[in-house]
């Protein structure tokens, strides 16, 4: 059933009607600049980024919690 | 300290821009997947080509939709991790599992259906492609549960234990988590107000098509089916509201009192129906709460605690506390959660020096299976967030944004009531198109949906500031340490690219529209 499926999908997306591509258009260029240049440039994940494990990023968050923001 | 309240504000701004601009989609989406599956097992069983065209129409207005909702929801998953990355890291397994189950589930269940749905006409089984079409309206709120299920842990908090060590809240019964009486009932009162929204938009749809004569057959047949059910579901959201209150009373006291704009609390509470609230008015002033209102006697007290003499506590008892009442004050909460902080530090601390005996200490006050642990959890750890807040008056929500929404939402929804009845009785009667004002007034009524839908968003999420996991932790506490130019630029472009893409929606809509089934 998922072989169906999977033929499905590619033969409709070879016969894509005019609206799907028209979303397509609009969607991919947006993707690109959400997660490419926004996600890198301007919103890194900060924990993901700076810290290697886990430990790491718990003793980093610890700190921050334990560090009253006032 | 003015540069993080700026960068909570403008990180709170760009989350609130997405998660607006991700629920103009979502509701429709949740509810016309059902529409759509109606009308296939109409056809299905009549073999009707009028419904055939009904339910491909629909599909193809479905899919533009649930394209552009799945865009912009995918962004606000990435936002938890940039914007708010403390948030997510404290929250760790509690919203990861919920939303693991949500994307490997129900989304991939959605999203492999959909494609049978939108391309199996005439390729697959009729039996096959109809159960598809169920399999995505399923898919489409399964969805919808594990993501509410994860928010309505951020309002109360439930089936979980902090971790010293990790920093992070660790699941102790996933039930306890997905059957909260908050989630339930956040899922059920979404889910029905958003079937709401999607009849609305079926009957404007339908209506636009009457008022210009066209494809009548198919617009009475949508315009029935959206009447009945935005009817049953206008009903369910009565009695799904009324136990949202009900868990918001016991929740979330300061929500309440906000969305009644209640300063003193009483016995014998009345519900505002209808008011303007008194801009000048503070806790510290005594000005009058409103220029003039309309009030059902008993009514808050009754909704609220199911008692119509019950105290109801307003924002003075929450701020100042009542002893009565046994309502601590903002102070003692503060000081509380002060204390929680510093236990965490010491911990903390006991760990770079590798103090054995300290963490063991320590980490008892942590255990809820220790009874150090929990008289510590219940009596302070419950105020951890408190200890992050600089003045009682933190503690209060924006009254006017939470009580307008509030009253905004609930006067529409009676209004639709009102609307899908008399649109049923005169489809049904066959005299729908010769009510001009009536086609009108439904052409329109989308917007109204989707104004009072996003009016329930704003009651729920502003009036629980300044908690981003409700008395744990507030959003000055949760954000990442952005520079505030970063998150300026980013709010800017958002709000441009979901223009865009909104645009981009609403001219393909319009133009499938136009060409019609």
């Amino acid at each position: 059933m998922l072989k169906k499926i999977t033929y499905l999908y590619i033969e409709c997306f070879r016969n894509i009607s005019k609206t799907g591509r028209q979303l397509l258009v609009i969607l991919f260029p947006n993707f690109f600049v959400f997660f490419i240049i926004l996600k890198l440039i301007f919103l890194p994940n900060i924990l993901k980024t700076n810290y290697n494990t886990d430990k790491d990023i718990a003793d980093h968050v610890i700190e921050q919690l334990a560090t009253k923001i006032k | 300290m003015d540069e993080l309240i700026s960068l909570v504000n403008w990180s709170r701004g760009q989350f609130a821009l997405t998660a607006m601009y991700h629920w103009i989609f979502v509701p429709i989406t949740l509810g016309l997947t059902i529409m759509i599956a109606i009308m296939h097992t109409h056809y299905y069983k009549t073999d009707n080509d009028e419904w055939k065209k009904m339910t491909k129409f629909w599909m193809k207005l479905l899919i533009i939709n649930f394209i552009l909702g799945v865009a912009t929801g995918i962004i606000l998953v990435f936002e938890f991790g940039t914007n708010w990355s403390n948030y997510s890291w404290f929250v760790g397994d509690i919203f990861g599992a919920p939303l693991a189950i949500e994307g490997i589930l129900a989304f991939f269940m959605e999203a492999t259906f959909i494609a049978v749905m939108i391309f199996g006409w005439d390729r697959v089984s009729k039996k096959l492609h109809l159960i598809s079409t169920w399999l995505v309206a399923i898919g489409s709120n399964l969805s919808a549960l594990w993501i509410l299920i994860a928010n309505a842990w951020m309002q109360h908090p439930i089936g979980t234990v902090f971790n010293p060590a990790t920093a992070r809240n660790e699941m102790i019964n996933f039930w306890d988590i997905a059957l909260s009486p908050v989630a339930i009932n956040k899922f059920l009162h979404t889910t029905t107000s958003s079937y709401v929204v999607a009849s609305l938009f079926v009957i404007s749809v339908s209506s636009w098509y009457l008022l210009k004569k066209r494809h009548i057959f198919i617009a009475k047949k949508s315009m029935l089916i959206a009447a009945i059910f935005g009817f049953i579901s206008s009903i369910m959201t009565i009695f799904t509201g009324d136990s949202s209150v009900y868990q918001v009373a016991q929740k979330q006291p300061m929500k309440l009192a906000a969305m009644e704009g209640l300063y003193e609390g009483k016995t014998s509470a009345g519900l505002v129906t209808i008011g303007i609230l008194n801009p000048k008015k503070d806790i510290n002033n005594d000005e009058k709460p409103y220029y003039f209102k309309i009030e059902i006697p008993y009514l808050l007290s009754l909704l609220s605690y199911r008692d119509a003499d019950a105290y109801v506590p307003g924002i003075n008892d929450l701020i100042y506390g009542n002893e009565e009442q046994q309502i601590l004050s903002a102070e003692e909460k503060i000081a509380r959660g002060n204390i929680a902080i510093e236990t965490l530090k010491q911990y903390q601390n006991a760990k770079k020096q590798n103090d054995t005996n300290a963490l063991a200490n320590l980490g008892k006050k942590f255990d809820p299976n220790t009874k150090v642990g929990d008289y510590f959890l219940n009596n302070y750890f419950r105020y951890f967030g408190y200890g992050y807040l600089s003045s009682p008056h933190e503690l209060i929500p924006n009254i006017a944004l939470t009580f307008y929404s509030f009253h905004i939402m609930v006067s529409l929804g009676f209004l639709f009531i009102l609307l899908f009845l008399l649109v049923f009785i005169y489809v049904w009667k066959d005299t729908i198109e010769n009510k001009n004002i009536l086609l009108y007034i439904s052409l329109w009524s989308v917007l109204f949906g989707f104004i009072a839908s996003q009016s329930g968003w704003i009651v729920s999420e502003v009036g629980r500031q300044p908690w981003i996991i409700q008395d744990l932790m507030p959003t000055v506490a949760g954000v990442t340490q952005l520079s505030v130019s970063n998150v300026q630029i980013t709010f800017i472009l958002f709000a441009i690219i979901f223009t865009t893409l909104l645009i981009a929606e609403l001219s393909i809509m319009f133009n499938q529209i136009r060409k019609g089934p």
